[in-house]
């Protein structure tokens, strides 16, 4: 079955605009413009099962269904590309072979919520992916699909960039918000949710490139056929698996959900590097717990594996074998929360280097038993932070300590990194 | 003192924005491209053109990691050493670098070219070890490939 996502890339360079129309490219819009209403388009977003991909994995049209309807003044939509988890760099291929199907979808999501004004919020260091989009987006208004008088119609749709200079709470959407605003980018406090105050204090949606990028293939050809690329009943739609670490072939691939974990590995990915045997990985991104190899058949969709104890996330799978220590693993993970903590709350930015420096000291030989119990402390209590950022730091350290403590043991009874 | 042609087009940048402040992080990297790196006096201007005081700037230049308020070599190598880049062996290539460069990691080479900075994911995982030498992403580095880029970008300005 044809995946929507990847369909129209080259191998080695963005499509162009030409050969996207050719392929079906903006019917999807011509679709909704000629014959559907915003709520149909909104209503067949929520049918189709689609959910966030950012990470979350909130169903997208109930996001959509919380913007009030009858507030008056602007509304916005945002599209978070501020992609900066480690191991995740699908919204990087994504837009580097196809900047048009974000393109197409994001109109049609103005034309569901209302919005007249949207933007796409890029991090900085996408600077090819933000070319092919400013250039896409003056093709999209040349040919009538965007800005004023849209195919004809009385709607008008701006779409506009915005280019960070780099910060991973960007990707958080309220700070995102504040970020766009031109405010320092701390989170905001929830509520008011950015659906009813957000950008400006108006109605906000903040979606992933993942997200928008699916939506004119879920206009053009219904919900149920969406629903049913998926692999399992539980899912829906196709997935972007990016993969990295131990394995042959390190890929950004276009997966129906519910492949199992085996599959991306195996099939997609030529298998594990050297001949090297598989010891765990990250399925979701760095703020996601451990999968085992007792997970080779687990079915990558979101609920099946929040059941198994992690999160699908945002797809950035990362793969150790049996000669990476899981506790260095884990310790250039909290390296990373740490040094991308936003500083507002104390448990966040005075627990992560804590932990942090407790983990170095068990990796160099120098760990206490104690320390395990204070490490199994901070899991607990960092979840109540300002905002995620924390709690997801503690996801692989949980995850450390539930499936690896013998590991961690061994490192403070033998004074040394067993793998070393 | 900016010119007046740049002065002009950030009040223009300015003025199409939906509140001035939302042109902030584009005002701040404009002058940063033209002094090589935030200054003092660039705060000060930012904080004209943006109606903000000069702490407002302060506040957000701090905040990200690409405005750089000390001075910098004339192009910034940001190597990753988050996770994927980690099991690729990142920690051989940084400590290459340092030894190449014969600096440290937040030190500018004596020669004023290059300024090495480890930074997080850049989303080149999939080619992992990666660095961006001035905005130019690598991928898949090698001991090899360092020297040929260095060496590259030593050359071409
Ligand atoms: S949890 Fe961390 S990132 Fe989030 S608000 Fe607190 S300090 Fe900032
Ligand atoms: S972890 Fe280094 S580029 Fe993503």
């Amino acid at each position: 079955m044809e995946l929507p996502l990847f369909r129209h890339n080259r191998p080695d360079r963005v499509v162009t605009f030409d050969e996207y129309r050719e392929e079906g490219g903006f019917e999807a819009l011509k679709k909704a413009f000629s014959g559907m209403s915003p709520d149909d388009v909104q209503q067949t977003v929520m049918d189709s099962g689609l959910r966030g991909r950012g990470g979350a994995g909130f169903a997208t049209g109930r996001k959509w269904s919380f913007v009030p309807r009858d507030l008056p003044g602007p509304r916005w939509l945002i599209c978070n590309c501020d992609e900066m988890e480690p191991g995740t760099y699908k919204d990087r291929v994504l837009l580097e072979h196809n900047p048009y199907s974000l393109i197409e979808g994001m109109t049609l999501a103005c034309y569901a919520l209302g919005v007249r004004h949207a933007f796409i919020f890029i991090r900085k260091g996408y600077e090819q992916a933000a070319a092919n989009l400013a250039r896409g987006i003056e093709e999209a208004k040349k040919a009538g699909l965007l800005g004023e008088h849209i195919l004809g119609s009385e709607h008008a749709i701006e779409l506009d960039l915005h280019l960070s200079a780099g910060r991973y709470i960007c990707g958080e959407e309220t700070a995102l918000i504040n970020a766009l605003e031109g405010k320092r980018p701390n989170p905001r406090s929830k509520p008011p949710f950015p659906a009813v105050k957000g950008l400006w204090q108006g109605p906000t949606v903040v979606n992933n490139v993942e997200t928008l990028a699916n939506v004119p293939a879920i206009i053009a050809n219904g919900a149920a056929w969406f629903k049913g690329l998926a692999l399992n009943p539980e899912g829906a739609g196709s997935k972007l698996f990016c993969v990295s670490g131990s394995v042959k072939n390190r890929a950004c691939v276009e997966l129906p959900i519910g492949t199992t974990l085996g599959d991306i590995i195996d099939g997609a990915c030529g298998g594990m590097r050297d001949g090297k045997k598989f010891k765990a990985c990250i399925p979701g991104g760095a703020s996601t717990q451990f999968l085992k190899p007792e997970h080779w058949t687990l079915p990558m969709d979101y609920d099946t594996v929040a059941k198994a104890g992690s999160r699908l996330g945002s797809g950035g799978v990362i793969v150790f074998d049996e000669g990476h220590c899981l506790v260095e693993a884990t310790l250039n993970l909290i390296n990373f929360f740490a040094r991308e903590s936003c500083g507002w709350c104390t448990p966040c930015r005075e627990g992560l280097p804590y932990v942090k420096e407790i983990l170095t000291r068990i990796e160099n030989g120098r760990g206490e038993e104690d320390d395990i119990t204070i490490l199994r402390e901070h899991v607990k209590y960092l979840n109540y932070t300002f905002c995620a950022l924390a709690p997801g730091a503690m996801a692989p350290l949980d995850g450390l300590l539930r499936d690896f403590e013998d590991e961690v043991r061994e490192h403070i009874v033998k004074k040394r990194c067993p793998l070393k | 003192m900016i010119p007046e042609t740049l002065k002009t087009s950030l009040e223009a940048r300015v003025a199409s924005a939906i509140t001035p402040r939302e042109a902030a992080v584009d005002v701040m990297k404009e002058l940063q491209t033209h002094y090589g790196w935030l200054t003092d006096e660039a705060v000060g201007e930012a904080a004209v053109l943006l109606g903000l005081s000069p702490l407002q700037v302060e506040e957000l230049a701090t905040f990200y990691e690409m405005i750089y308020r000390r001075p910098v070599g004339k192009k910034v190598i940001h190597v990753c050493d988050s996770i994927s880049c980690w099991c690729a062996d990142c920690d051989t290539i940084i400590q290459y670098l340092k030894d190449k460069l014969g600096v440290g990691l937040g030190g500018t080479t004596a020669d004023g070219v290059f300024t090495l900075i480890p930074c997080c994911c850049m989303g080149m995982c999939g080619d992992s070890p990666a660095m961006s030498v001035g905005g130019v992403p690598y991928g898949k580095l090698t001991p090899e490939l360092v020297d040929k880029i260095l060496e590259a970008e030593r050359n071409n300005g």
